[in-house]
């Protein structure tokens, strides 16, 4: 890695807890070259708009992903319905085949509030780590977690109201996620009582899918008629903890997107289909520092950007894999 | 805004001072940011209201930690309700607040029978909410430790007869001894909680293995004695000859030391309300 992307990788851990991505103060000649070939370059406008007018849209990613997260939620709810005992409990914790798993920030919340951790907690703990590790953190959000799915669509409304100016995405301060992240902790801790756990759309989701639906899931509503109607996307973006828990767990992950300066015409498709599109600052005119810039730790893998992307600038890698092959 | 549009305006608001519009937009984002913190945090803490305010206690499934303890260290997956042969446990909704999604046994719809032969919901647990062996550090309440571990009597025989169970989750009290039936000396015959009641029960007689629906097992008997029939943990309850204040000799249920608290005996007292019930996470008093 060179020093400028070293540079960038600590950036980009400052922006997973909230700070706002900042202009580059240094860009490697071979990127520089590029910024400066594609200024006022005709060729480049004529291969842009030839470009976009025969890009395909896909849904590729976007169809894996909802596949996949309904698959992984359905096994859960069979294993209980149809007792095949699969995948038995609940995203919080359960037991694939018998093996423990359970979500790092309930663990961590347990852990805090109960101050006592025994043996199976710790390794459905480790194993869940070590899964999230190799599977890219935040991967766990867009592909598996089930209010990200229902936040999706409410997205999709909320933009369509917005287009019909209905609404206005009231934005907020990212650093909150991290206050919050704190804050539960700290509570955990204090109260002996595991706080967040209370309120966490994703466990009272799944427990509804799983165990049949009860009155917590009108906390669940209130959050997707406060993205609707006033924030877009507002608690995967401002507020939960879960996130920047895995988060964290991603800044270490070989599964990442990769962005390549060439083809890139900056038009920033991919920044308004994406649910955190501070990470992907690197997309905008001269910004890039390197030829090649991975994606930071906040990205949740989803893969909107590549289907989106109408030259293939954005792409999932595996750090690594592309040497050995 | 195109990205070269947002560049340019990016690039020019790090040098000059920030323009009036730009701050009240900023000041809005600060009131904003202030306003989810609050309405967040406010939902979370309203978690607390139902355990300040908590009229009667949950019944927890077999092995559970004391209450606070319980609630810090379940982590709300529901893998006991999963492992249940009998749906005794039951997860809680919104109005327990900070107990949403932490299992609970209503005895009177379902209780626990034991007809799993092992608490096989404490096995299931993955954090120590329901623990065969509470840690050092947290003291066990006078009266709640089991004298000795309860012998099932299902399996009285087998070489193995106890559970591994070192406390109680509850007493059973004859709450209404004026609706007893065995104090009244009346017997009962038909089905217990009628033809609808969808509790289930482990009938050696009828199964070793399979609990069956209560009310597909009618009862015909000349004196009340239901609750101690039904008992699943022997030394638990039996019907003895006590002396009223007025002199006269009844018989009665009586509650001993080795009870659990499972439940089976309110599920099967075949009055309306209950005279016998479970108080969740009382001990032993003499």
């Amino acid at each position: 890695m060179s020093a400028l992307l070293k540079r960038r990788f600590v950036d980009q851990i400052k922006v997973l807890f909230g700070a706002e991505p900042t202009r580059p103060k240094e860009i490697s000649p071979a990127a520089q070259q590029i910024h400066f070939y594609k200024k006022g370059n005709r060729d480049l406008i004529a291969e842009k708009l030839h470009a976009r007018a025969h890009a395909e849209h896909s849904n590729k990613w976007r169809n894996r992903r909802w596949a996949t997260l309904i698959f992984a939620n359905l096994l859960f709810t069979l294993s209980f319905f149809l007792d095949i005992q699969i995948l038995e409990g609940a995203l919080t914790a359960s037991r694939f085949v018998g093996f423990h798993l359970i979500d790092l920030n309930s663990a961590l919340q347990v852990m805090l509030a109960h101050k006592h951790i025994i043996n199976n907690l710790l390794i459905g703990t480790g194993t869940v780590l070590i899964l999230w590790v190799l599977l890219g953190g935040r991967t766990f959000c867009s592909w598996v977690c089930p209010y990200h799915l229902l936040a999706e669509w409410a997205e999709k409304i909320h933009l369509y109201l917005a287009k019909k100016k209905l609404v206005t995405d009231q934005n907020m301060d990212r650093r909150l996620r991290t206050v919050f992240w704190i804050i539960f902790a700290l509570l955990a801790v204090a109260t002996g009582y595991t706080v967040f756990e209370a309120i966490s759309p994703t466990g009272i989701l799944s427990r509804a899918l799983i165990y049949g639906p009860g009155l917590a899931l009108l906390w669940v509503l209130a959050l997707l008629f406060f993205e609707v109607f006033f924030s877009r996307r507002a608690w995967c973006r401002y507020a939960c903890p879960i996130g920047l828990t895995y988060g964290v767990v991603g800044i270490v992950s070989p599964v990442r997107i990769i962005y390549k300066l060439d083809g890139c015409f900056h038009e920033g498709d991919c920044r308004k289909v994406c649910l955190v599109p501070h990470v992907l600052d690197t997309v905008i005119k001269g910004r890039a520092v390197e030829k090649e810039v991975p994606i930071g730790p906040d990205c949740t893998r989803c893969g909107l950007c590549v289907d989106v992307c109408p030259t293939g600038s954005l792409s999932f890698e595996v750090k690594g894999l592309s040497k050995l092959a | 805004m195109s990205e070269d549009e947002s560049l340019r305006k990016k690039a020019s608001d790090t040098t000059p001072p920030v323009s009036i519009s730009k701050r009240q937009t900023n000041r809005r984002r600060v009131l904003r940011t202030v306003l989810l913190t609050g309405g967040v945090l406010g939902a979370a803490l309203s978690g607390f209201l139902p355990l300040v305010y908590a009229q009667k206690k949950r019944l927890r499934p077999p092995g559970a930690l004391d209450e606070k303890d319980f609630l810090g260290s379940c982590i709300k997956c529901g893998q006991c309700v999963q492992v249940c042969p009998v749906s005794a446990i039951k997860l809680a909704d919104l109005i327990d607040g900070m107990g949403v999604g932490t299992p609970y046994i209503d005895p009177r719809a379902q209780a626990c029978d034991f007809s799993c032969d092992a608490v096989q919901c404490i096995l299931a647990c993955p954090t120590g909410s329901l623990t065969y062996h509470k840690p050092d550090f947290l003291p066990v309440r006078p009266g709640a430790a089991l004298a000795a571990k309860p012998i099932l009597i299902a399996k009285e025989n087998d070489p193995e007869p106890t559970l591994n169970m070192h406390e109680r989750i509850g007493v059973a009290r004859l709450t209404r001894p004026e609706a007893c039936l065995a104090i009244q000396g009346k017997g009962f015959k038909g089905q217990t909680r009628g033809p609808d009641f969808k509790g289930q029960l482990r009938y050696m007689t009828v199964d070793r293995w399979k609990p069956v629906k209560v009310s597909s097992h009618p009862y015909d008997v000349a004196e009340c004695d239901l609750c101690v029939r039904e008992c699943p943990v022997k030394g638990a309850i039996s019907i003895e000859t006590v002396f009223a204040p007025d002199g006269s000799q009844r018989k009665s249920p009586v509650v001993h030391e080795p009870c659990v608290g499972c439940g089976v005996c309110e599920m099967v007292c075949p009055v309306e309300p209950t005279a016998i019930t479970i108080e969740a996470g009382e001990v032993w008093k003499l």
